[in-house]
């Protein structure tokens, strides 16, 4: 589970679709591995307006990483900070959650995650 | 045929050996890849994108996503979804670069609103159709599907969910869901009225860059060879032209109506609707 799709995943669960507290998924118990991939800096440039910047920095604190700037970069200061492209490359991209749980703060749901897939069935009684 | 849809559920039909059965086959894998192909073209991305690949399995269609060259727009990052955990351990295996996620696409879509550039489905939507309890309807699953898809997907963000259906009414289930939820939706049929006919709904959420014209998949499929579009709602619009009350028209409509309901009309001649002198 990579931190880029962490920052889109929302709980699941019917009764959070209209609670704002059920974004983001606090991950807890991570095991976390590093993977080379290729940077791709035009994905980047592509999906940064629509990273959600607070909800990406609340994740990266938590899973122990150096805290981000407050304010997000524009589409222009990233391309030209060839920098700041290979961090959050190593952020977003290379930083995988192997092992351990994603938990919603509004109902308490755990998702347990497992050789990196985050098993999102539920119980059809919160469908 | 036959058809696994109508015996078993996805996760169940799909064990290990389904799976790796699959995945194995080259004569399968050369049909989705061909599949994957098309739905891309279909697609028409410009730039390195987020896609979605709902019913991913064991990432054969992903690979094609992560492999597309850097001149054509490419490659691509996409996050795969599938209700089998046996394919998602093959893919595992043959290590694919996308994310993958343990999720039934029945019980909608759990990403946030705007994720994704696009979204591809390569055999998997067809499955929505059965249901496997009697707490879950195929139309309910259809419709949680299809609005979590349209909540996830950007503005002027495209869908293609190429699928089997068993027959018409399966058809028209998933086109309507998909329209209910707001989706400009189209099927392109490749290969139509043989045993090797591939269907291709494609989906499209608000305007599409504005290129002004059509948004849906007319405007998708303008400029692609060899494609007939066939539009139904044209001939709908021609026939709904309002009559003027009281023209001739409308009297020898109203008598043909009456006709038909067995009543005993005047026959119509050059006086039908016409109007009398002015005596004075």
């Amino acid at each position: 589970m990579k931190v880029l799709s962490l920052n889109f995943l929302t709980c699941a669960v019917k009764a959070c679709k209209s609670s704002s507290s059920s974004y983001p998924l606090h991950p807890r118990d991570a095991e976390l591995v590093q993977d080379e991939i290729e940077v791709n800096p035009d994905m980047l440039v592509n999906v940064l307006p629509r990273l959600d910047w607070a909800a990406l920095r609340t994740t990266s604190s938590e899973l122990g990483f150096p805290p981000l700037p407050e304010q997000p970069p524009t589409q222009e200061e990233l391309r030209a900070d060839d920098k700041l492209v290979r961090d959050l490359h190593h952020l977003l991209l290379e930083t995988q959650i192997s092992e351990g749980k994603l938990v919603c703060a509004n109902c308490g749901h755990e998702y347990a995650v497992k050789e990196g897939i985050a098993n999102f069935l539920l119980p059809s009684h919160l469908v | 045929m036959s058809r696994p849809e109508d015996s078993l559920a996805a996760d169940v039909h799909y064990d290990d050996t389904e799976a790796r059965k699959y995945t194995t086959s080259s004569r399968i894998q050369n049909i989705q890849a061909s599949m994957t192909r098309r739905a891309l073209e279909l697609l028409d991305l410009k730039s390195p994108s987020l896609i979605l690949d709902v019913g991913c399995g064991s990432g054969l269609s992903g690979e094609i996503l992560s492999a597309v060259d850097p001149s054509d727009g490419g490659p691509h990052t996409w996050i795969g979804m599938d209700v089998s955990p046996s394919m998602l351990d093959i893919a595992l295996q043959r290590d694919v670069e996308g994310d993958l996620l343990l999720a039934d696409i029945g019980q909608g879509v759990p990403f946030r609103a705007g994720t994704f550039d696009a979204a591809i489905s390569i055999s998997a939507i067809q499955w929505l159709c059965s249901a496997e309890s009697s707490e879950t309807s195929p139309t309910g699953r259809l419709n949680r599907f299809f609005n979590g898809l349209y909540a996830s997907l950007r503005r002027g963000g495209r869908a293609v969910c190429q699928f089997y259906p068993k027959n018409d009414t399966q058809r028209n289930m998933i086109t309507q869901a998909a329209v209910k939820a707001g989706f400009g939706a189209g099927i392109l049929e490749d290969d139509p009225g043989t045993k090797n006919v591939k269907l291709y709904l494609v989906l499209t959420v608000g305007n599409n860059g504005g290129e002004g014209g059509n948004t849906d998949i007319t405007g998708v499929v303008d400029g692609m060879d060899n494609v007939d579009v066939l539009d139904a709602r044209k001939r709908l619009k021609a026939n709904n032209a309002q009559l003027k009350k009281g023209s001739k028209a409308w009297i020898v409509k109203k008598k043909e109506q009456m006709e038909r309901k067995g009543k005993i009309v005047k026959a119509t001649s050059k006086y039908t609707g016409r109007k009398r002198r002015v005596q004075f």
